[in-house]
């Protein structure tokens, strides 16, 4: 058993970590903003960066790696709030053509977890291809073939959303083992943008604690802020250490309960990603209330992740009747 | 990211197992907590078994006859002592876990002949002197004073929270040798043996109302100085040595045992009846324990790697302050849904109605000293935002 992250893991993290911040720096997302979030030329640089093909095998182009690499990866995307469908385009390489490479934007529907209503579409306006995750499989639907209505004003302003009142029922393309398969994996790669998001907080908040001067003195000498961030990095490091053992289970299930290793990383990097983001805010003070500090944009991203492959409420519902002796 | 253990580590786990099978159903049960001359013979028999089978000290050095097991091994250990419900280091576990360790750092050639096989064997058992009325968070503001009389030290103070006193043969006691020097710069390190003249034993009554720790009262108590480990006044140096030991893995194996704790407070909850219906069947409780899984089950992530780092460099990761802070909070959050599954059962610390009132009780009034001993909660965050995070010290 060696669970550290390994050199190459380290370099391709390191990799996509660079590309983020070079590519989507806050000012960029600020204009993605104005764009609806979406930007064609960045979709085409994230593709060469292989982030969607990232596990198809290299004889399909891909760079065959596993979950856990990929949850790194997400890891990266999460803490640079990198927007549109990418955990659906990467989960649909192996079934959607042109996805793997970029050239047709997937988006999807997770209708495994328990509610689906109202039928919500993120990224509407820019799909190609939207999956549907149904308990009975896994089926595909031409999003322009559907009466999309636009909402004006989304939680998450880098994550638009139509409003339809129904899904055909679309063409089928794999059965149930594999929807539920993807439901895990996808589960584990926003386990992995949630901690991403969780590690961004604690860095945002801790750049202020040490800049921020009050009664004379860096808010981060006060306890009460300390302890606030602290807290925040405790909670990192058990996002990290559930997210990073839901891909490492995802690529060797024989080393434990798999869906009680996905519902662990689910659950600990949404709590850490909702918690850092509030705390982020706080520390923030007045500032934190402003659209110009960036804390909110953790928030309402995290919202919009923890309702999709399983809510924390779920993952624990569901782990409950998988606590035994000697597991 | 790799969590398959390997062959040899499975190997290990096998023949682990099988022996503790066997050599448990054999030890019997303990000993009721408030029989100290049993539960020192449990104790120490157990480790004396350790030691034949092999099993003893497996975080030692082989030198000084542990089995200097991997950072593998000893998580595949602490995961098979808490699943066979195996006897933990219990007495011995100041002399075990950082004591012993320490000597083989710090100590002479002397001392460690002296000490290190026996406490090994389960025929020395330790305690610690650390901390006092007025020196308990702020360690280093000890007043203990020890002061040189030819070839002894002669020491007068008073000492607090010493767990087992009463069954240990010897004592890790921080005294103050230079009273003018600044205070980090004049404590030293020293081996008492309990059975000096001038040591009084004072049991204080827990939380629990036994007597698990108690105050020592030392008055003109003569402590040769070749029990001295380190340089006099080079004190704060060694106990940090002993406190990195205890900070170490200690906790693993009482963190695994959190799962069995659970897996059981389900099984009773599925027998508790609420009006018509069982604890188990509210969907409230159920999310809830759901969620407790889900953070054990990220705590053991955690464990394994910071033991995983530890296999390169040898001490036990940054993270053990973020773990230790974790861990802690959670045993009282599952200690609490333990108490409400048991409703008004919980009034008894005897078992009542067929339920394990007793060991469910026992376990939350033990949780909650976890937040307080070995560095309180408050204590791990200032050294999480001051050493990890960089933030500007309060003070
Ligand atoms: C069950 C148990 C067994 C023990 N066994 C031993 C033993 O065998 N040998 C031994 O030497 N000691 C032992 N101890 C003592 C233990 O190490 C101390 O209790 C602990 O270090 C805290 O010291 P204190 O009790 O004096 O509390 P204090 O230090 O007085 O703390 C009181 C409160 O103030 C807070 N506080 C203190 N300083 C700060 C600060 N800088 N910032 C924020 N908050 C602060 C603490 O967190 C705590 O909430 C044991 C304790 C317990 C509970």
């Amino acid at each position: 058993m060696d669970f550290r992250v390994h050199a190459d893991q380290e370099a391709l993290q390191q990799g996509i970590r660079s590309f983020c911040e070079g590519r989507i720096a806050i000012d960029q997302l600020r204009e993605l903003e104005e764009k609806d979030a979406f930007d064609r030329g960045l979709w085409n640089q994230l593709a060469e960066m292989g982030i969607f093909q990232l596990r198809l095998p290299e004889t399909a182009g891909g760079l065959g790696l596993g979950c856990a690499d990929a949850v790194l990866v997400f890891e990266e995307l999460g803490r640079s709030l990198a927007p549109g469908p990418l955990v659906w385009s990467h989960l649909a390489a192996p079934w959607v053509d042109g996805a793997g490479t970029g050239e047709v934007v997937v988006g999807g529907l997770d209708l495994i977890g328990a509610a689906p209503q109202p039928i919500l579409i993120e990224h509407w306006a820019h799909l190609d291809v939207l999956l549907l995750l149904r308990p009975e499989g896994v089926f595909r639907v031409d999003p322009k073939a559907l009466e999309a209505r636009p909402i004006a004003t989304p939680l998450d302003p880098l994550t638009p959303v139509h409003h339809v009142e129904s899904l055909p029922p679309g063409e089928r393309l794999a059965e149930a083992a594999v929807a539920h398969r993807l439901w895990l994996e996808g589960a584990a790669l926003v386990s992995g943008q949630l901690l991403g998001i969780a590690e961004a907080a604690l860095e945002l908040a801790l750049d202020y604690a040490k800049k921020r001067e009050q009664f004379g003195r860096a808010i981060g000498s006060f306890q009460a802020i300390q302890h606030l961030c602290a807290d925040m990095f405790v909670r990192q490091e058990v996002a990290r250490a559930g997210a990073y053992a839901a891909g490492a289970t995802l690529d060797h299930p024989e080393v434990g309960d798999l869906e009680r290793a996905v519902g662990s990383g689910k659950i600990t990097a949404g709590d850490a990603a909702m918690k850092n983001a509030r705390a982020c805010i706080q520390i923030h003070g007045g500032m934190g209330y402003t659209w110009e500090v960036p804390a909110h944009y953790f928030l309402k991203r995290t919202w919009v992740l923890e309702s999709i492959f399983g809510t924390g409420d779920e993952h624990a519902a569901r782990i409950a009747e998988r606590v035994e002796s000697g597991t | 990211m790799d969590l398959r253990y390997s062959e040899s580590d499975e190997k290990f786990r096998a023949e682990l197992r099988a022996w503790l099978r066997e050599a448990v159903a054999s030890h019997g049960s303990p000993p009721p907590h408030h029989d100290w001359p049993a539960r020192h013979a449990y104790d120490t028999g157990w480790q004396r078994k350790l030691y034949d089978a092999g099993y003893a000290g497996i975080h030692w050095p082989r030198e000084y006859g542990g089995r200097d097991a991997s950072p593998t091994e000893q998580l595949v250990y602490y995961e098979e002592i808490a699943r066979a419900n195996a006897p933990y280091v219990g007495i011995n576990f100041v002399g075990l876990l950082h004591g012993g360790p320490t000597l083989i750092v710090e100590g002479t050639p002397e001392q460690k002949r002296r000490h290190v096989p026996y406490i090994l064997r389960g025929e020395q058992t330790w305690c610690q002197g650390f901390s006092e009325p007025e020196a308990g968070s702020d360690l280093a503001s000890l007043r203990a004073r020890a002061e040189r009389d030819g070839d002894d030290y002669v020491v007068n103070g008073h000492k607090m929270w010493t767990s087992y006193a009463q069954v240990a043969d010897y004592c890790e006691l921080l005294v103050r040798t230079d009273p003018d020097a600044p205070k980090h710069k004049g404590i030293t390190w020293l081996i008492m043996p309990m059975d000096l003249p001038g040591i009084e034993i004072r049991p204080l009554k827990t939380i629990a109302g036994e007597g698990e720790f108690s105050e020592l009262f030392l008055e003109n108590v003569r402590i040769p100085v070749e029990n001295r480990v380190g340089a006099e006044n080079d004190g704060w140096r060694v106990t940090n040595v002993t406190l990195r030991f205890e900070r170490g893995a200690a906790f693993a194996s009482e963190m695994y045992q959190l799962r069995e704790h659970l897996a059981e407070i389900k099984a009773v909850a599925g027998r508790v009846t609420r009006h018509d219906a069982t604890a188990w069947d509210d969907a409230a409780l159920r999310r809830e324990v759901g969620h407790l899984q889900a953070e054990l089950d990220a705590l053991w992530a955690m464990v394994k790697l910071s033991v995983s780092e530890a296999s390169e460099t040898g001490v036990p990761g940054v993270g053990s302050a973020a773990v230790k802070l974790f861990y802690t909070e959670l045993a009282q959050r599952i200690s609490d849904v333990a108490m409400r599954v048991l409703g008004r059962a919980g009034l008894s610390r005897s078992d009542v109605a067929e339920l394990p009132n007793g060991r469910f009780l026992e376990k939350m009034l033990m949780s909650l000293n976890l937040t307080i001993a070995a560095g309180t909660s408050q204590i791990q965050r200032n050294i999480i935002s001051e050493r990890i995070l960089g933030l500007p010290r309060h003070r």
